[in-house]
C-alpha cells in the first residue's frame, strides 16, 4: 500500500505520517471538530461525506456562540451598541471572504444562502438581462443540477439555447470543443471549479480564458474548490465565483457570491425589500442601495456570515496547498487501495482530481452499500449526486462516493475498507 | 452486525440476486403503472394482467437497491392468484406494517414471506425502499395513469 514515506523518517501507520506543516500539524485537526467524537452505531464516526456537507471546528461553533450571547442585533440600521458592533462583525466577515479569494474589493462580495442562490441571483438579474432569444449559455455535462436548471429556466424565459461541453469516459471536460461552440450569441459560460460527483478539477483557467478572448463572461461554480484548493478569483479572472459555506466548515445557510464589481452595478437588483435600497416613495422614483447591499435585501444571514469568517479564519491556519497535499495523499492512498478489489470501478479517473471518489461495487446499489458501512459509523453518500445528466452521460443509476476534508486520515480509509469487506460479506458469500 | 442480518436476511438476498418475474410482461398484460423514489431515483414498472378481479400474470422492470427489488419481487409472488381486493388489502397491510400506520390491520391478511421485510423498520431511511414497489402495485390495481412517487 501507498504509506506515506516522509522525509528521512519512516513511520509505521501511515497516519503517523500525516504531512507536517510550518503552523500547525495536520493530524492534529480531528480533535478541532467535536462532532468527530460522537459514536455511530457505537462506533467512532467516519465522516466521509464532505462533499455533500463539512463538519465544523469548535472555533466556528463557539463564534455563533459568542455572536448570539453578545453581540446580536440587526445590521445597518439602529443606532445602539450592538447593532454597531454586530454590521462591524457582518461587514469584517465579508472582508475575510474577499480576502480568502483575493477578490479586489469587498463591495464584490455579496452574502447569499449558498451557491445554489447565488447562480440564480445571476441567472435572474444578470442572465434576464443578457440574454436575449436565440442565445446561447453552455455549462458542462458534469454540472451538480445546481448549475443546471437555473440556465435552463432562464433559457425557457428568455428563448435561449443552453450548450454542453461534453466529457470524456475518464470525467474530463473536452475543452477543445470549447472554441467551436463559442460565438457571438454565447452569453456566459458557467462550469464548475470540481465536480461534486466525481471530483475532476477542471482546466478553469484555460476555459475562463478561452471565452475571456471572446469577450464571455464566466461563472465559475466553486461549491466543492473553496476548503480545497486555494482560490484567486483575480488570477483566474473570472466574471463570477459562487460557493457554499457549509462545504468549507461555516455553517448551513450562508453562501458567497464574488462578481466583478464593473459588472455587479449594472445588474438589476434580484429580490426588493429593506437594506437594498437608498430611498423608496410612492411620488418619485426608488433608488436602490450601493453593491453588494443592493443585493442583499432583507436582514440577512448575520450569524451565518460570522461563521463563516470565523471558518476562514480556521483555514488561515493551514496553507491551502497544504491541505490539498493532504487531502491529495488521502485520494492517492484510497484509490490505491480500492483497485486492489476486484469487484471495485472507480468512477471518475481524470488525471486531475481532488479529495472525491464515486465507485461502484459489482451489482451492489449503492444504498445498500451506504446502509452497511453506516452500521459500522462510516458516512459516504449514495445516489446521483445531483448531477443526473453526468450519470446518464456515463450509463449508471447511482455510485458510492467517499468525499475528505481536512480531518480525514488513513485511519478513515482503512476502516471504510473493511466497511467495504463486510458489504461483499454479505452481498457475494463466497 | 446482527441488525445488518434483519436487514438483509437470507431471502432478501435471494430475490434480490433472483429476482422473480423480472424484465417479465406477463401475456395479456393490461395494467402497469410505474413509480420512482426521487431520493434515491430507484425506478420500477409493474405489469399486470387482471382478468375477472383475478391477478393472473405478473411482471417488473426497472433498477434500485436490494430492498426494492426484493420487495418488488416477493410482492409479485405473493399477488398472483389474488384477487384485485386481497391484492389491496396485502398493500394496505403491508404499508401499515412498515410505515407503522396500524389503521388498517386486519387479521385477514397474511403476510406469510412477506413478514422479513419488517426488518426495515429499523432503518427509517430505507423504509421508501421496502414501500416504492408497493405503491406502484396499487397504482396499477387501481389503474392510474400517472406515475407514482414515495414523496
Ligand atoms: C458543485 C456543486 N455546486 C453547487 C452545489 C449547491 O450547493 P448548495 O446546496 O449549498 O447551494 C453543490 C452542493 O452539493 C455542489 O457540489
Amino acid at each position: 500500500m501507498a504509506y506515506v514515506n516522509f522525509k528521512d523518517k519512516h513511520y509505521h501507520h501511515p497516519d503517523e505520517a500525516m504531512i507536517h506543516s510550518t503552523t500547525v500539524d495536520l493530524m492534529y485537526v480531528k480533535r478541532d471538530f467535536p462532532i468527530l467524537y460522537k459514536p455511530v452505531h457505537n462506533q467512532p464516526l467516519v465522516y466521509l461525506d464532505n462533499a455533500a456537507t463539512t463538519q465544523k471546528p469548535q472555533s466556528v461553533i463557539k463564534a455563533l456562540y459568542s455572536y448570539y450571547t453578545s453581540k446580536n442585533a440587526n445590521i445597518h440600521r439602529g443606532v445602539h451598541s450592538l447593532s454597531e458592533q454586530s454590521t462591524l462583525a457582518y461587514e469584517s466577515a465579508r472582508e475575510k471572504v474577499r480576502q480568502f479569494i483575493n477578490a479586489r474589493d469587498a463591495k464584490e462580495i455579496v452574502f447569499v444562502k449558498g451557491a445554489t442562490e447565488a447562480i440564480n441571483l445571476v441567472a435572474q438579474t444578470f442572465g434576464k438581462l443578457a440574454v436575449k432569444k436565440g442565445d446561447e449559455i453552455i455549462v458542462s455535462e458534469l454540472e451538480h443540477h445546481s448549475n443546471i436548471v437555473p440556465w435552463q429556466i432562464l433559457c425557457e424565459q428568455n428563448e435561449a439555447i443552453l450548450r454542453v461541453i461534453p466529457m470524456s469516459d475518464s470525467g474530463e471536460l473536452q475543452i477543445e470543443q470549447l472554441d467551436a461552440m463559442l460565438n457571438e450569441r454565447t452569453k456566459l459560460l458557467a462550469v464548475s471549479h470540481v465536480s461534486n460527483a466525481i471530483g475532476t478539477i477542471n482546466p478553469i483557467k484555460r476555459i475562463i480564458q478561452k471565452a475571456n478572448q471572446v469577450g464571455v463572461p464566466v461563472l465559475i461554480d466553486g461549491a466543492q474548490a473553496t476548503a480545497h484548493l486555494g482560490v484567486d478569483v483575480q488570477a483566474l479572472d473570472c466574471d463570477f465565483y459562487v460557493f457554499s459555506g457549509h462545504k468549507m466548515y461555516a455553517p448551513t445557510g450562508i453562501g458567497v457570491l464574488y462578481a466583478k464589481k464593473k459588472i455587479l452595478e449594472t445588474m438589476p437588483p434580484y429580490q426588493g425589500g429593506g437594506d437594498m435600497i437608498t430611498r423608496v416613495s410612492f411620488k418619485s422614483k426608488t433608488v436602490y442601495n450601493q453593491i453588494p447591499h443592493k443585493f442583499e435585501a432583507g436582514t440577512p444571514n448575520i450569524g451565518g456570515a460570522i461563521g463563516l469568517g470565523a471558518a476562514i479564519d480556521y483555514l488561515s491556519k493551514f496553507e491551502m496547498n497544504q491541505i490539498s497535499a493532504h487531502e491529495n495523499q488521502l485520494l492517492e492512498y484510497a484509490t490505491n487501495a480500492l483497485q486492489q478489489i476486484p469487484e471495485l470501478q472507480i468512477i471518475g479517473t481524470a488525471e486531475h482530481k481532488a479529495g472525491i471518489i464515486s465507485f461502484v461495487l459489482d451489482d451492489i446499489h449503492p444504498h445498500d452499500i451506504g446502509t452497511i458501512l453506516d452500521q459500522s459509523g462510516i458516512a459516504v453518500r449514495a445516489g446521483h449526486h445531483c448531477a443526473m445528466p453526468l450519470m446518464e452521460r456515463l450509463g449508471i443509476n447511482a455510485t458510492t462516493r467517499v468525499s475528505f476534508g481536512l480531518y480525514n486520515t488513513f485511519t478513515d480509509i482503512d476502516r471504510l475498507l473493511s466497511g467495504l469487506q463486510n458489504v461483499l460479506r454479505i452481498f457475494k458469500p463466497n | 452486525m446482527n441488525e445488518l442480518s434483519e436487514l438483509y436476511e437470507e431471502i432478501i438476498l435471494d430475490h434480490n440476486k433472483n429476482p422473480r418475474y423480472f424484465n417479465n410482461i406477463p401475456e395479456g398484460s393490461n395494467r402497469t403503472a410505474e413509480g420512482d423514489n426521487p431520493l434515491c431515483g430507484d425506478h420500477y414498472t409493474i405489469h399486470l394482467t387482471v382478468e375477472n378481479g383475478i391477478v393472473e400474470g405478473v411482471g417488473f422492470e426497472g433498477s434500485g437497491c436490494a430492498i426494492s427489488k426484493a420487495s418488488a419481487s416477493l410482492m409479485l409472488e405473493s399477488v398472483l392468484g389474488k384477487t384485485e381486493m386481497e391484492a389491496t388489502e396485502l398493500f394496505k397491510g403491508l404499508h401499515g406494517m412498515l410505515t407503522g400506520d396500524r389503521s388498517h390491520e386486519s387479521d385477514s391478511v397474511e403476510f406469510g414471506k412477506l413478514e422479513v421485510l419488517n426488518g426495515v423498520c429499523k432503518y427509517p431511511m430505507r423504509i421508501k425502499c421496502a414501500t416504492l414497489a408497493w405503491h406502484v402495485l396499487n397504482a396499477a390495481l387501481k389503474n392510474t395513469e400517472q406515475a407514482v412517487t414515495t414523496e
